[in-house]
């Protein structure tokens, strides 16, 4: 299920927004609606754009060419400080002269809030990320979790139209990196401010966003919920960069609802169409915990490849095989351990197996996709 | 080796070792000379005693001097000002806006250490007499009044002072501009502060440690100075280093120099402490950075 939010309303909107360094193009074109309310990912690796992206929507880059919009009133030029948008920072760049109160009160006091307001309005937001108690001492003695809700008060305070978030988890530990993410959801229903978030973690992405804008060099792949990205990616790029994938290459054809895709070996295999063109040339990708491995010969789910196992791993949740196939095909497939459940129960390297997997649960990637 | 391993709380001693015999030797030791010859009585010729009825040196130092060491403080501050109004906005601009020069400017900051203290401050004469090479032109063009005179006046002394002294003060506050991380501006500017704003709350009070020391390495050099008053003054403009100088190795007045010395010394600390409390730079100092 694709998370649409009910209201329209639009509240960033970039139009062929484009940045360049030099002759560096770092965003090249980019055209995005953020609605209001939504919890808006740009995900990608480093170097795609993303930052740069949210750092003109925050003011800190003015777009070499292009449109930005804030609840309808073009802030293309304004400057940081008169955008109704606030930041956490990817090291969270508290001031470190000022207690955490000091801090969190910062655009507050900037605005001229003062007196039982200003007071209020602190105590609320350190209260929404559960630090009370902590107004008084100074960024120093604070841990990076800490640290991460004190910039997230500090922003969120001020009620912005919108928060971009850079990176906000990337200087946590894993364990910590998730809560906080659960957290940062929370939060942001809470308060029912549209977010702008800006990870290479395709996890954290997965987990938080109502939408997700996959980048690579300048661009966005493509736009879509998290459910949409895993199970229909449009590119190869967002075929690897979202979860693992199996591409297949081969001559794609048509057959009623279905893509055909005619491997070198011969094999033919479907997939669901999608909407687009894809051209002529392309792959057919299957994620490796939709594979099955069985007996050679046993009945197949529709699309069925001959292999032999060259690699086993056991993970504890699933057990992971690398599969051979004619003409140097090599699947990568996962299997959860309910079935089997001691080691010695796995298929071992050398053993003939079949591959088979649904027709709807593979997709095709054209050469000629747009995104 | 088998004596640190036995005794691992040595170890801090041994590595302090060599900086505390060189501070008792040649800092603690001519203290407690200079402190217990500030209490003599004599002259070099007839030899001196120590007696502690003496303390009058200290009290007829004060009054015969007191002249000078005002001087010394108002010349002291003056310059350090100065340096300061020259220095912050320098170390602003190579800290935040010189990129790729940054390194010849700094390199040019301390450039004129390459030549010495006294030729540099002799260079001032030229510079300043009535009809040097720059005041000459100046006065023929009818845009300095010929009758202004600038050498031998407090004027020259104190911007001998401040030339002399003004990379103590651009090299601290340039460190603790360059310290400052880029991104807190943006942050503060996020926060709806505007660049003044932005400067205001965040870069000056970052840049107060490097302020403070700045000011010291200015100040107590320069309230102790004899050079530029020397080369650059007249006689009323002498400073209490003038009067050091000439008691300790013109006159041979070893008591009343050390006295002076001494009174110099605890002014220069009750001072410091001061100014520290004032601006509670130890506070920024141990947690902020």
């Amino acid at each position: 299920m694709e998370v649409t939010p009910r209201v329209a309303e639009v509240d960033v909107r970039l139009v062929n927004v484009t940045k360049k360094f030099g002759d560096a193009i770092a965003v090249d074109a980019i055209t995005l609606d953020v609605s209001d309310g939504e919890f808006f990912t740009l995900l990608g690796p480093s170097g795609c754009g993303k930052t740069t992206t949210l750092r003109m929507i925050g003011g800190f880059e003015q777009p070499t060419s292009g449109l930005i919009e804030l609840k309808g009133v073009d802030v293309t030029f304004l400057p940081a400080y008169e955008r109704d948008v606030n930041t956490v920072f990817q090291s969270y760049a508290l001031f470190p002269h000022l207690t955490i109160y000091e801090n969190v009160a910062f655009g507050l006091r900037r605005s001229g809030i003062k007196g039982d307001e200003l007071t209020r309005r602190v105590g609320e937001a350190m209260e929404l990320v559960q630090l009370v108690g902590f107004e008084k001492r100074i960024p120093a003695q604070l841990s990076g979790g800490q640290a991460q809700r004190v910039a997230l008060a500090r922003a969120l305070v001020n009620e912005p139209a919108v928060l971009l978030l850079d990176e906000p988890l990337g200087a946590l530990d894993l364990k910590l990196r998730k809560q906080m993410g659960i957290e940062l959801k929370r939060i942001q229903r809470e308060v029912g401010i549209t977010f702008i978030y800006v990870t290479h973690d395709q996890e954290e992405a997965m987990t938080m966003s109502d939408r997700i804008a996959v980048m690579n060099k300048g661009r966005y792949e493509q736009l879509a919920g998290p459910e949409t990205l895993y199970e229909r990616p449009s590119t190869r790029f967002v075929a690897g960069f979202v979860g693992a994938s199996n591409l297949l290459e081969g001559k794609i054809g048509s057959e009623g609802e279905d893509w055909t895709v005619t491997l070198p070996s011969g094999a033919v295999v479907r997939a669901p169409k999608s909407l687009g063109d894809i051209g002529s040339n392309g792959a057919i990708g299957v994620r490796p915990e939709k594979l099955t491995l069985l007996e050679p010969g046993q009945q197949s789910k529709g699309n069925a490849l001959e292999g032999t196992v060259v690699d086993t791993s056991y993970l504890g949740v699933i057990t992971q095989y690398v599969v051979e196939g004619k003409g140097g095909l090599r699947l990568l497939v996962s299997e959860q351990n309910i079935d089997r459940t001691t080691k010695s129960d796995t298929w071992r390297p050398g053993e003939q197996v079949t591959l088979t997997w649904r027709p709807e649960h593979g997709f095709v990637v054209g050469d000629a996709a747009g995104a | 080796m088998g004596l640190i391993r036995r005794h691992p709380a040595l170890v801090p001693l041994l590595l302090l070792l060599p900086g505390l015999v060189w501070l008792v030797s040649f800092y603690l030791a001519p203290n407690i000379q200079m402190f217990a010859s500030s209490f003599w009585s004599g002259t070099l010729e007839s030899g001196f005693s120590f007696s502690f009825s003496n303390w009058t040196n200290y009290t007829d130092a004060l009054s015969k001097y007191q002249q000078q060491y005002a001087r010394s403080i108002e010349y002291g501050f003056a310059a350090t000002l100065i340096c300061f109004a020259i220095a912050f906005p320098l170390a602003y601009f190579i800290a935040f806006k010189a990129g790729r020069a940054r390194s010849a400017l700094l390199f040019l900051v301390v450039a004129p250490f390459f030549t010495s203290y006294l030729l540099r401050t002799i260079g001032w004469r030229t510079i300043l007499g009535d009809d040097s090479i720059i005041l000459g032109p100046l006065k023929a063009a009818g845009l300095v009044d010929p009758a202004a005179r600038f050498l031998d006046t407090p004027f020259a002394v104190i911007a001998g002072i401040a030339y002399n002294f003004v990379p103590f003060m651009i090299l601290p506050i340039y460190v603790s501009l360059e310290k400052i991380d880029r991104r807190l501006l943006e942050a503060a500017q996020d926060l709806y502060a505007t660049s003044w704003g932005a400067f205001r709350r965040v870069t000056l009070p970052l840049a107060m440690p490097g302020i403070f020391a700045g000011s010291l390495l200015t100040f107590i050099p320069a309230i102790g100075d004899f050079i530029n008053a020397e080369l650059l003054g007249n006689p009323n403009t002498t400073m209490v280093g003038n009067v050091i100088q000439r008691q300790f190795l013109v006159d041979r007045d070893y008591p009343t120099a050390a006295a002076l010395s001494f009174m110099l010394m605890v002014l220069i600390l009750a001072g410091v402490a001061l100014y520290g409390r004032l601006l509670g730079t130890d506070e920024l100092t141990s947690k902020a950075i």
